[in-house]
């Protein structure tokens, strides 16, 4: 196989859904204010019950936060194998063996509000992986990978759509 | 912009090429630390400043993506108010936000147009600068209300067209 040529594996995982996960806890308020204080969102949705109540029918969650409630947990007691988020980036970095990976775009779609106490599920569809391409950080692919979150009505409450750049940084 | 006002806009009052006040953060290293660990992420290259420069050839730790997003959606509400709902965002990072930046995120309207489920949205464009460099464009779908008796929030189904 040369360099330029996809893996056949790589190939065949595109289209198909990888890792379906389900949040390790529910949506709760303290990491919704902890978002917040970090970017200093004073949304009156997000501190005020009362508005909250008026406006959304009761507390929910900043929609961008979606990928948050499915990010697991950096050590749980009996976990073995690390675990990260977006698992299938990671995967295809080493696959394609690269030393590092970034994520360069990233698309999001809202559909029903995430609220405090859901329980989101999601799984990791591998949408496309590009040809070898010349970046300004080295020479390395792109892939796309989709990620659709339901929650526990398995209502669809968004998608997250990540593209991501895996590249070897060329000699100075 | 000061940020937080909360005022709530009406569609009926939004028009195309409407500029949005700009917003200034000064970025530190507690900021990006923050965003990255309230966001779940403990990606290396989001906290540790050999690991940025030396394997990510950053020029140091910088903003990950959920708190990119976090940002342009609090930029989007202080400008909306709370009925404003957002629909989608997509945005392309150009170029890394790292500790020392003066972050700006300006905004402007691009189109405003009802849904034949009669929604009203805004096509809204956001740039994050910094030093007059675009490191990031958002594209961004907003709805806000027509009147004041309506809020998309209330929204569901086939009536919620994202």
């Amino acid at each position: 196989m040369s360099q330029a040529e996809l893996p056949g594996d790589i190939r065949d995982a595109i289209g198909r859904v990888h890792y379906r996960q389900q949040s390790d806890f529910s949506v709760e308020s303290g990491y919704v204010q902890t978002l917040c204080a970090a970017v200093q969102n004073g949304n009156p949705l997000y501190w005020d019950g009362a508005t909250a109540d008026d406006v959304t029918g009761g507390p929910t969650a900043p929609l961008s936060m979606l990928s948050v409630w499915l990010r697991p947990h950096f050590w749980a007691p009996g976990r073995s194998a690390s675990v990260k988020p977006l698992q299938l980036h990671f995967d295809l970095k080493e696959r394609l063996g690269y030393p590092t990976a970034i994520v360069t775009g990233n698309e999001l779609v809202f559909h029903e509000p995430v609220r405090l106490g859901d329980r989101l599920s999601a799984g990791q569809v591998l949408k496309s992986v590009s040809g070898l391409k010349q970046t300004k950080l080295g020479v390395g692919r792109f892939w796309v990978i989709e990620m659709q979150y339901r929650n526990q009505r398995e209502e669809l409450v968004g998608t997250d759509t990540y593209t991501c750049l895996g590249y070897r940084r060329e000699p100075a | 912009m000061n940020g937080n006002a909360h005022a709530q806009r009406l569609w009926s009052a939004a028009l195309a090429g409407q500029a949005m006040a700009a917003l200034r953060i000064e970025v530190s290293a507690t900021t990006v630390v923050l965003g990255a660990l309230a966001t779940r992420d403990y990606a290396p290259m989001h906290h540790d400043h050999a690991y940025a420069t030396h394997t990510s050839g950053t020029r140091d730790i910088f903003l990950n993506t959920p708190h990119q997003a976090a940002l342009f959606e609090r930029y989007l509400s202080d400008w909306s108010g709370p009925r404003g709902r957002l629909g989608r965002m997509r945005f392309s990072m150009k170029d890394s936000v790292c500790p020392g930046d003066t972050l700006q995120i300006a905004g402007h309207i691009e189109q405003a147009q009802r849904d034949a489920q009669g929604c009203g949205w805004l096509q809204v464009v956001l740039e994050m600068s910094v030093a007059g460099k675009l490191m990031t464009q958002c594209h961004a779908r907003l709805a806000l209300p027509l009147d004041a008796a309506d809020n998309p929030w209330q929204r569901r189904g086939d009536d919620w067209q994202p």
